[in-house]
């Protein structure tokens, strides 16, 4: 091979590499990224059972409700509309009623119920999820920053 | 009145970068080096003005001054005193000042020991280190004050976080800080030179120091916060591919692969154009980490107290100068010529390897994080990209450049054998896949991918022996004199080796602790056992204590091995005082290179097992989960020892001109 198609060869070849990541980027853009609904989105437009999607909300109060062992039911709203939500596992320290949380999983077949594998609340008492904040914003039932931070 | 002067050294530091930001420049243009030299004093100045600030502020935190807001909102008198000194970093304003000090400290170390440098080059690297402060010192002047009072002052704060009330945390945003800022010398190098439109392998000696301290930092400092996350937040998890979480790791790929180019730019002087570049794209990710981590655009679990009016002031920042230095690139790139010719299988291509594999891994993360933020601008839907899509992007491009890694040091400059080094490899390949085998039969039922994935590592560990085996004559000669030659080899040979073991070190722990780690969540009542990882864990209890500014529940259980008492662990949930905040502590166990792991849920209030001291408990046993971070301390150890190497101190050119230097007055 000549010096020129050696470089060619050199280029192509870098070239490949990044082909391939991109089409693994493409292929995981489409089938791995979880998209985020509010209670409302869901009112308006049901989610298909078993697709994994983010659900954010406020906690209801009063809607906690401990089963047999690390089994919990809640129910997260925004002001307009609410959903049950069904979790097994242990709770972020700062879930608590009122609080903005972000649960994780998809409704089951015939259930109005979600299912959720995680519940996320922020380590910051002030903490907002920023989709729940935009979200109660949009429903009018913002209550500002509470204590600016 | 302590608390005024640190404010107004803060000012007059700012009017000191500005004069350090314009002067310099003009002296490098005319030729004037009186001008030129107006650099040196502007950068020490700068450095003493912050310290004095940053001083002040401490002294406010110290002394508990609620009357300044910053000490008011992050800290309380009954914090215990290193946690004190810690607040002043724990927050957006005074980690911003501390961002400036690291920031203006290395700049007057170019200045003390720049002597040697070109005078044109070290006259711009300078401003542009001053422009960099000038932004900054503008930002937390105008946005983010430190220093403004409340009146009437409070009797009592309100207390640091209490997650952030920890060992840990107080030692990593500085350590990550010297990462992301000492990358602004390289940065301030690159524009240099493109301003100069010269560049040589001097001057890849001198950035290449840099890079690797900068480097070295930057690898302690997320390994120092992945443990951190690990043992403090209670989720048993060591990375989580978090937005904040990438920000520091996109600097560390990028850094990483300048570490390697700029190692054939010293060598060879070949990769010119590509290693400036990488040095100002480097730079680039970490002004985007603070951007990102800064600004609250980004839906994070780790961020805290954020600004969005701040994000819109940085972002101004990174545009200004992502888009002022690449603007700058394309138009002075092609006066830097390029040099050294050498074949696709040599040393200099597996570093061109190492390159397109790991700017390649920067871009996917890259795009992982801000994808979200994109989409949503654009379209409006929220989406959120996590652990999936990188195991499904990242990982498979990070494969192929793992194991090329113990190839490349045993390929020669200009034209390699890669036949030859294979043929060097193979003992460290067969042991590699004989530990995978053992893996496979050992842990029963293991994935066939675990055991590969624990073989690659001990390739990566295996191959760095053989290439300081080879190097040292063993087998060869005499065990005397391989050691010598051992002892003779150059530090920076020694320092590579040791990160690419540290390396496989990590990629061990990570594979052992992926594949076979297990969880339970369970109820436990007093005296009730479970088992994990061999061991019998027993829970004895629930007591309440209090600590300094919290009260706690603390969970107490003993570890038990064939019926007998081994040792005792506490896990508890604590209730800081005066945030009303919950946290929970992990109770951890190490055991050799494992760890059993115990957090504690919620009591049980309902049912029969109410009121009768019945927990929630999560158990894990980790194996293998400590040479993560032992991998990392052994690259930071390896970064460390390359630093020591001779060939780092400029070499013999700079003696004379120290010797012209010491004669000329004391500037």
């Amino acid at each position: 091979m000549t010096r020129k198609q050696k470089r060619l060869a050199v280029i192509a070849g870098g070239m490949g590499v990044i082909a391939l990541a991109a089409v693994l980027v493409l292929v995981a853009l489409r089938d791995e990224i979880v998209f985020f609904h509010s209670p409302s989105d869901i009112a308006a437009e049901p989610v298909t059972p078993g697709t994994r999607i983010r659900l954010g909300g406020l906690v209801v109060a009063g809607s906690i409700e401990r089963g047999g062992g690390t089994e919990v039911r809640f129910a997260v709203e925004d002001g307009a509309s609410t959903v049950a939500v069904a979790y097994d596992g242990i709770l972020p320290d700062l879930f608590r009623e009122g609080q903005g949380v972000i649960t994780e999983g998809s409704f089951q077949p015939g259930s109005d119920t979600f299912v959720a594998d995680s519940v996320l609340a922020k380590h910051d008492e002030n903490y907002m999820p920023k989709e729940v904040a935009d979200t109660l914003k949009s429903q009018g039932v913002w209550q500002g920053e509470g204590e600016a931070n | 009145m302590i608390v005024e002067l640190g404010h107004y050294a803060l000012i007059v530091a700012l009017a000191t970068a500005l004069v350090q930001s314009v002067v310099p420049v003009i002296g490098a243009r005319r030729g004037d080096l009186a001008m030129m030299n107006v650099a040196h004093p502007a950068a020490i100045a700068s450095f003493l003005l912050v310290l004095l600030s940053f001083g002040a502020l401490t002294y406010a935190y110290v002394t508990s001054d609620f009357s300044v807001q910053n000490v008011y909102e992050n800290s309380h008198s009954l914090k215990p005193l290193i946690f004190k000194i810690s607040g002043v970093w724990g927050n957006h304003e005074g980690s911003m000042v501390l961002w400036i000090l690291i920031l203006v400290f290395f700049s007057a170390l170019v200045a003390t020991f720049g002597g040697n440098l070109p005078a044109t080059l070290r006259a711009n690297v300078l401003a542009v280190q001053a422009w960099i402060t000038s932004a900054f010192l503008f930002f937390v002047l105008l946005t983010s004050n430190p220093f403004a009072r409340i009146a009437p002052a409070p009797m009592e704060g309100r207390d640091l976080n209490p997650i952030l009330q920890d060992i840990g945390l107080a030692i990593h945003p500085p350590l990550l800080y010297l990462g992301y800022v000492g990358f602004s010398i390289c940065f301030s190098f690159a524009i240099a030179a493109l301003m100069d439109g010269r560049i040589d392998a001097a001057w890849a000696r001198w950035v290449r120091p840099w890079t690797l301290a900068a480097w070295t930092f930057l690898t302690a400092g997320i390994s120092m916060g992945s443990y951190w996350a690990y043992y403090e937040l209670g989720w048993g998890g060591w990375w989580f591919w978090d937005p904040v979480e990438n920000a520091s790791f996109m600097p560390w790929l990028a850094g990483t692969a300048l570490l390697h180019s700029a190692l054939v730019m010293e060598k060879r002087e070949a990769l010119r154009i590509w290693t400036v570049l990488l040095a100002i794209l480097t730079f680039s990710l970490s002004l985007l980490g603070t951007f990102l981590v800064r600004s609250g655009v980004l839906t994070s679990v780790h961020t805290f107290a954020s600004d969005p009016t701040r994000g819109v002031f940085i972002l101004g920042i990174l545009v200004l100068f992502i888009g002022g230095a690449l603007s700058l690139f394309a138009l002075r790139a092609a006066s830097l010529k390029s040099g050294g010719l050498f074949q696709p299988i040599s040393r200099e291509g597996a570093l061109v390897f190492n390159n397109l594999f790991l700017t390649t891994a920067t871009a996917t993360v890259l795009i992982g994080t801000l994808y979200p933020l994109l989409l949503e601008s654009l379209t409006g839907e929220k989406i959120s990209v996590g652990p999936p899509f990188f195991n499904l992007t990242f990982g498979p491009v990070m494969l192929p450049l793992l194991l090329a890694v113990p190839f490349g040091p045993l390929l020669a400059w200009k034209r390699g054998d890669l036949i030859g080094a294979a043929q060097r490899l193979y003992m460290a390949a067969g042991l590699s896949l004989l530990a995978g085998l053992a893996a496979l039969y050992f842990a029963t039922g293991a994935p066939v991918l675990a055991a590969l994935g624990i073989a690659l590592g001990f390739f990566l560990v295996f191959g760095a022996l053989t290439d300081l085996a080879l190097r040292s004559g063993l087998g060869k000669t005499s065990l005397a004199v391989s050691w010598k030659r051992f002892a003779g080899l150059p530090r920076s040979t020694l320092g590579g080796a040791l990160a690419h073991l540290g390396l496989g070190v990590s990629v061990l722990g990570i594979v052992g602790v992926t594949a076979f780690e297990t969880e339970q969540v369970r109820e436990m009542s007093p005296g009730e056992v479970t088992e994990a990882g061999g061991y019998t864990l027993r829970f004895d209890g629930m007591e309440p204590a209090v600590g300094p500014n919290y009260t706690e529940d603390v969970g107490h259980f003993t570890v038990l091995v064939d019926g007998e008492p081994l040792a005792r662990m506490d896990s508890a949930k604590r209730l800081y005082t005066a945030r009303r905040m919950p946290t929970t502590e992990a109770g951890i166990l190490t055991r050799g290179v494992n760890q059993l792991y115990v957090s504690l849920g919620d009591p049980v209030e309902t049912g029969e097992a109410a009121g009768s001291g019945t927990i929630v408990v999560r158990v894990w046993w980790k194996p293998m989960v400590t040479l993560i971070w032992y991998g990392t301390i052994i690259m930071a150890a390896g970064g460390i020892i390359s630093l020591s190497d001779r060939r780092l101190r400029v070499g013999a050119p700079s003696r004379s001109r120290r010797a012209r230097a010491a004669m000329e007055p004391a500037e």
